[in-house]
């Protein structure tokens, strides 16, 4: 709001107050950029030593991840495999689902359930994901277990499927707001014309909102490679690559996240692995901001272009 | 058969996949929370929360770690909830529509989708080494703090906006000053959606592990200071929390007993949803009804 404020004339008292508050405030502003920052400098602070003693691109390349041995080996590949492959999977798996509920509650469901359905999902996405990992680890890793050829439950599979489970809300309810926001014009224009709902649906809606959906997409794979907590309790950990022949899924696998969450604590301050996992969280950093900040283009492309 | 009635029934069929779709992905974590409070019941009783761990964490209670959630959650509150007001009331009433506010905007939610275990690692870097805390409540707290940071402004700016600029013209026309408004009219009106902005970041703080694990949390800890007696102490010292806690049990402690860990899961969802599920059902209230 910058209507000029023409107010009744201060006191010294009042002035002196006022500025030093309104300059508070302002410096509050900043507060969010300021953070960001320390997070990023920090991360420089204590990940970039790890490159005085290691080049990039053998630790991202690298097929072992040994870092207690000595010398100590810092290949990154099976945890960034692990990662992509947890995540590949999960995606997979609420992608479909999740558009396909968005779809049901924005378009299918009658309006009234529409406040039901966005309260309980707004409720679902915060159960702690230290819950859902020790849901996972007591209730589906036995289950996975019994499938012949399998040894432990705790593999990429019940990962991508927890994750799924925990990215659903976040699909859902970005797709279904993206969905409910596209014009009522659209719909009386094709029903107009004709088309069942559901042709309308398929035909015009759905597509309307495919920016809106990529988006939700996006923010959903940004939350599930930085989850840490779920798949630490389940994948297993081995930092070995999945390999194909194994039957990739079944496979126990470690992502980055569950690296640093499961090292940190037993690594000596100022070591080559304490850099090594800061490095670690720098990547993982960076990739969680690329993403979003492609997500937040795409929101706002579809915001201002209707 | 006519193209109408073949539409029809893609219809009906259509309609009824996206329904099984809807309902499968809705039904997990529910038919979780369920399992959670069968299972958890039958360790929870009045002394599982008043008592601590024993026999090397196989036995006991959660006691401390209630605790150390309690004095985490209070410290991240008192930490976030200002710092994020303010940073409302600079992005709503004062901050000019030019690039630097929309990097502000991003900068946001950016933060929102930070990981928490990077989350950790700087709390880390910043408060626990650079700025000497070590393992502590104070820069557990800080590093919840800036993790809840976007929740608290996202609500209150959503909150601020939603206060008729009619209401402060007419303070304004009064004679006001713009900090007169913003204390006298703007904020009162805004209080229910910021106090529903800071109970859901409760919750989220509640519940956070990855950024706690190496900032303040400790593994075995019974005896927990108490903090309005000894504040510098306790603030300064590590404390266990309920989710590091359910983690620590779950994983590490050899020959826990598996009822005891649903119960620690029982309880520390009982927390967290006794914030969220109100905070929740009060704001899809107050969206749905017309303002003012």
């Amino acid at each position: 709001m910058n209507t000029k404020v023409i107010a009744r004339p201060r006191t010294l008292a009042e002035k002196i107050v006022e500025s030093i508050v309104e300059r508070v405030i302002t410096l509050a502003g900043f507060a969010a950029i300021a953070i960001l920052a320390l997070i990023l400098l920090f991360l420089l602070r204590d990940g970039l030593p790890f490159l005085r003693e290691y080049s990039f691109a053998r630790a991202l390349g690298g097929i072992n991840w040994y870092p207690i041995s000595f010398p100590p080996v810092f290949g990154m590949l099976p945890l960034i495999l692990g990662s992509v492959v947890v995540t590949a999977g999960a995606l997979a798996l609420a992608v479909p689902l999740g558009v396909a509920s968005a779809i049901f509650i924005a378009e299918v469901a009658p309006g009234w359930s529409r406040s039901i359905f966005k309260t309980v999902i707004e409720v679902l996405a915060t159960i702690p994901s230290v819950v859902y990992g020790f849901i996972g680890l007591a209730t589906l890793a036995p289950l996975i277990s019994r499938l012949p050829g399998v040894v432990s439950g705790q593999t990429a599979l019940l990962g991508s499927v927890i994750l799924a489970i925990m990215a659903l809300p976040t699909i859902i309810s970005i797709s279904e707001d993206v969905m409910y926001s596209i014009p009522n014009t659209y719909r009386t224009a094709s029903l107009a014309m004709g088309a069942t709902r559901w042709q309308t649906i398929h035909r015009v809606v759905v597509p309307a909102a495919r920016p809106g959906i990529l988006a939700a997409t996006m923010l959903a794979m940004g939350r599930v490679v930085g989850e840490t907590m779920a798949v630490l309790m389940v994948t297993g950990n081995a930092a070995s690559i999945p390999k194909l022949q194994n039957l990739l899924l079944l496979q126990s696998v470690r992502t980055l996240t569950a690296t640093i969450a499961q090292e940190m604590g037993e690594v000596v301050f100022g070591s080559p692995h304490y850099h090594a996992l800061f490095m670690i969280g720098l990547i993982l950093f960076l990739i969680t901001f690329a993403i979003n900040l492609a997500a937040d283009v795409v929101l706002r492309r579809i915001g201002g272009g209707r | 058969m006519n193209r109408v009635r073949v539409a029809r029934t893609i219809e009906r069929i259509a309609f009824t996949i996206l329904g099984l779709a809807c309902l499968t992905a809705m039904l997990p974590p529910v038919i979780f929370v369920y399992i959670i409070v069968a299972e958890g019941m039958e360790r929870l009783s009045l002394t599982f929360v008043t008592s601590p761990p024993t026999m090397g964490m196989t036995a006991g209670g959660v006691l401390p770690a209630i605790i150390g959630t309690v004095y985490l959650i209070l410290g991240t509150i008192v930490i976030a909830l200002p710092l994020g007001i303010l940073c409302a009331i600079y992005l709503t009433e004062y901050a000019p529509k030019g690039p630097l506010t929309r990097l502000i905007d991003i900068a946001i939610m950016n933060m929102a989708g930070v990981p928490s275990i990077v989350y950790g690692l700087f709390g880390m870097g910043l408060f626990v080494l650079a700025l000497g805390f070590s393992q502590s409540v104070i820069a557990g707290a800080l590093t919840l703090a800036a993790l809840i940071l976007p929740i608290i402004i996202t609500s209150s700016v959503e909150a601020f906006r939603a206060v008729p600029q009619s209401f402060r013209w007419a303070s304004l026309s009064l004679g006001a000053s713009k900090l007169q408004t913003i204390r006298r009219v703007v904020l009162p009106n805004a209080i229910s959606g910021i106090v529903t902005g800071a109970v859901l970041g409760i919750g989220r703080a509640a519940g956070e592990t990855a950024a706690i694990l190496f900032t303040v949390a400790a593994f075995f800890l019974p005896v927990t200071r108490n903090i309005f007696t000894e504040p510098m102490a306790t603030l300064g010292g590590q404390v266990m929390a309920l989710p590091t806690h359910l983690y620590f049990i779950a994983t590490q402690v050899p020959g826990a007993d598996r009822s005891i860990m649903w119960a620690t899961a029982l309880v520390l969802l009982l927390v967290v949803l006794v914030f969220t599920i109100p905070a929740s059902v009060y704001r899809t209230v107050i969206r749905a009804r017309k303002k003012w």
